[in-house]
């Protein structure tokens, strides 16, 4: 039986890059993780469309694609902020303070760690180890690492990114 | 590619070396101080002074102390600068021109630098980690061609054997007898796999020698797949270092055009193709099966073993999977010969280890010892101590499978076996130095949240366990817990230990197990007053 792969799912260009790399692995079932890095990669995050449509294009069951996509930390299946801000709470970090930091993160932004403000301004998140530990506390605001960080700083900076977006 | 066009290649890289060389650190610590706008500061006044012809500003990989990143080199004069902004940058420049550079120092006669042995690191910090031709110059790729065209792939395995290098991933099985049995394993097909899945937090090792040398790592697999007879490659990086996978990506583009990866490599029949998996953050991935189902797309989960590996691997083919640090020893070992290597290090942990020296100690950053270097020597002499009058109480190594070592022990000569003795493990080289103000309880749990957020769940003990043992050890430092939940928390931490799946459950305790045994007092100041009359009569 010939097996038809499933049309991509809206004309929306970021789908082409995640078929490319699909296609790039020869549409193989192990494609599967690269994939869902292609897709958050385009779109941020990974919605019940783009596993249903996984599953199609690599002949793979949607239990298993959603059994791989909630395996892995760093796939998120809800949209995030309009940024992010992640504070590592690797060893060298922690015993530096930073569970400090991030107390005084959430106080100020008003979320928990894995939450995005109602507005959808700001991410919050914690990484188990960026591997910037001769710079701890380390803080990646929306991609760039912060190192050296004490609690006021964050605060200071994450108005600054939030005040920037208003 | 042919071993006369590599020689082409140093001769044009020599011809075209300027006589002063200023290297600017770019690899991800000093980037996130400025690095890059410093690099640009660099090149501006060199341009502005007309030093084009005199000058090169390089771009190069780590230089160990990333605490005071960047960091700028200048050669000849052996000069070293830290914190360098990009407001100052330009006056490093005008010292070369006669004036002053209005930037710190940094001693490169401090025993931070001056008791390293570099191997590993030996072009890390030197070299532009994204020009092959730099690594070229430095004697790139020379040692793969001699070992393809010169060497049987059994005399590659004895020279590994001979070197006594052992597996720089922690747990320190001999790399030769590895290579050894994949070479003899049967398979249609077989597969190298790099292991840079490091998820030890306080550990960047891999993380450095990825962005500051990723050809060498390149060259070494290559080397082991001819000396294994695999023709296919996978590296796993985490997705939390994207500069690595950069650098990588490139390295490898870099290499194929080149012809030093690809089919036929320098003319021979050997054909050998790397491809990057990008992890997505599971811990439980750094462990070798759950790492190999990753990479065929499944959840990481490990599966027992035997069959190991090296017999039945990925998609069922035998597999070498070898650490990014053990890699990077190959090259060393088949150009300066395996007794060279053998000549530092202990009777039994030869060579040297990178260790990442982090927490509260003085000077942070990467370093390259002997093995046999005494703790004393790291922490004190190399790290400085405790900043600010603090006192150095531990030392944390091999993360959340390690264990504290305290400050009594530190005369221990480093190498697998002491380690063990002490009740850690070399781990993969993370070093976190924790001061008078740690609470050891506190870390037990720190790294029990670690083992129980990150167990796959695959084995009952793992995933039942950790989450018991976590809630023993937040009664314990709530001041809730009694002798009685201490004497649970420690039968707790004998059955994960003896009968969790993999390497994770299996050494999830560790942490609590040592400080229990070197700082039981902690433990028990934190327990009911009622209990304290029953532990003291023991």
């Amino acid at each position: 039986m010939k097996l038809t792969r499933p049309a991509l799912p809206s004309p929306d260009k970021r789908w082409k890059i995640v078929d490319a790399k699909m296609r790039r692995l020869g549409y193989k079932k192990h494609a599967l993780i690269e994939t869902l890095h292609a897709v958050q990669e385009s779109f941020g995050y990974l919605d019940e469309e783009a596993l249903t449509f996984l599953a199609g294009a690599l002949q793979v069951p949607p239990s298993k694609v959603y059994g791989v996509a909630t395996f892995y930390n760093f796939f998120s299946l809800k949209p995030q902020g309009a940024h992010t801000c992640i504070v590592c709470l690797g060893t060298a970090c922690y015993v530096k303070g930073a569970d400090k930091v991030l107390a005084a993160v959430e106080k100020c932004s008003g979320i928990k760690s894995g939450e995005t403000t109602a507005d959808k301004q700001l991410s919050l998140l914690t990484a188990r180890c960026i591997g910037a530990c001769a710079i701890g506390p380390a803080v990646i605001y929306d991609g760039t690492v912060a190192g050296h960080q004490t609690p006021e700083q964050a605060v200071a900076k994450l108005k600054g990114v939030l005040a920037h977006a208003t | 590619m042919l071993l006369e066009e590599l020689h082409g290649i140093v001769e044009k890289e020599r011809a075209a070396r300027k006589e002063i060389c200023v290297r600017c650190c770019m690899a991800a610590g000093c980037m996130s101080s400025q690095a890059a706008e410093v690099k640009n500061a660099l090149e501006g006044a060199v341009t502005g002074r007309k030093l084009m012809d005199r000058v090169e500003v390089r771009r190069v990989g780590c230089m160990g102390s990333c605490g005071l990143g960047p960091m700028v080199s200048v050669e000849p004069g052996n000069l070293l600068y830290q914190h360098v902004t990009p407001e100052n940058a330009a006056s490093i420049v005008d010292a070369l021109a006669g004036g002053t550079a209005r930037v710190e120092r940094c001693d490169p006669e401090h025993p931070f630098f001056t008791r390293q042995t570099q191997v590993v690191c030996a072009n890390s910090g030197r070299i532009d980690p994204e020009r092959v031709e730099d690594y070229i110059e430095a004697g790139g790729y020379a040692t793969l061609h001699h070992a393809l065209l010169e060497m049987q792939s059994t005399q590659v395995i004895d020279a590994v054997l001979k070197s006594g290098l052992r597996g720089r991933g922690g747990a320190g099985y001999p790399t030769g007898l590895k290579w050894a049995t994949v070479a003899k394993s049967a398979g249609a097909h077989k597969f190298v796999i790099c292991n840079g899945d490091e998820g030890d937090p306080g550990a960047f090792m891999d993380r450095s020698v990825l962005e500051s040398d990723p050809h060498r790592v390149i060259e070494g697999m290559a080397i082991a797949g001819y000396a294994v007879g695999a023709d296919q490659a996978f590296i796993y990086v985490r997705a939390e270092y994207p500069l690595a996978v950069s650098r990588l990506q490139t390295a490898i583009r870099q290499a194929k055009q080149h012809g030093l990866l690809g089919a036929g490599i320098f003319e021979s029949t050997f054909n050998f193709n790397v491809e990057i998996r990008i992890g997505a953050g599971a811990f439980v991935c750094g462990e070798e099966t759950a790492l190999m189902a990753s990479i065929e797309g499944n959840r990481g989960q490990p599966h027992p073993r035997p069959p190991f590996p090296a017999e039945s691997g990925l998609w069922g083919y035998p597999t070498l999977i070898n650490n990014v640090e053990t890699f990077a020893n190959v090259v060393p070992i088949l150009s300066r010969g395996p007794d060279w290597f053998a000549g530092h290090g202990t009777e039994k942990s030869k060579g040297t280890k990178v260790f990442s020296l982090t927490g509260k100690v003085r000077n942070n950053g990467l370093i390259e010892v002997p093995m046999g270097i005494t703790i004393r020597e790291i922490v004190e002499d190399m790290g400085g101590g405790a900043p600010e009058g603090g006192k150095v109480k531990a030392v944390q190594t091999g993360g959340p499978s390690g264990g504290c070592i305290p400050a009594r022990h530190f005369d221990t000569p480093l190498d697998y076996e002491s380690l063990v003795n002490l009740g850690s493990i070399m781990g993969s080289g993370g070093m976190v130095v924790m001061d008078e103000q740690t609470n050891m309880v506190d870390v037990a749990r720190f790294y029990m949240q670690f083992c129980m957020e990150e167990s796959c769940g695959k084995c009952i003990p793992c995933r039942a366990g950790t989450v018991e043992m976590h809630k023993l050890l937040t009664k314990i430092v709530e001041r809730r817990a009694t002798l009685k939940d201490l004497e649970q928390l420690e039968e707790l931490c004998d059955l994960v230990k003896h009968t969790s799946l993999c390497g994770l459950g299996q050494t999830a305790p560790n942490p609590v197990l040592s400080t229990l045994r070197y700082f039981r007092n902690e433990y028990l100041e934190l327990l009911q007053p009622q209990s304290e009359a029953v532990s003291s009569k023991q």
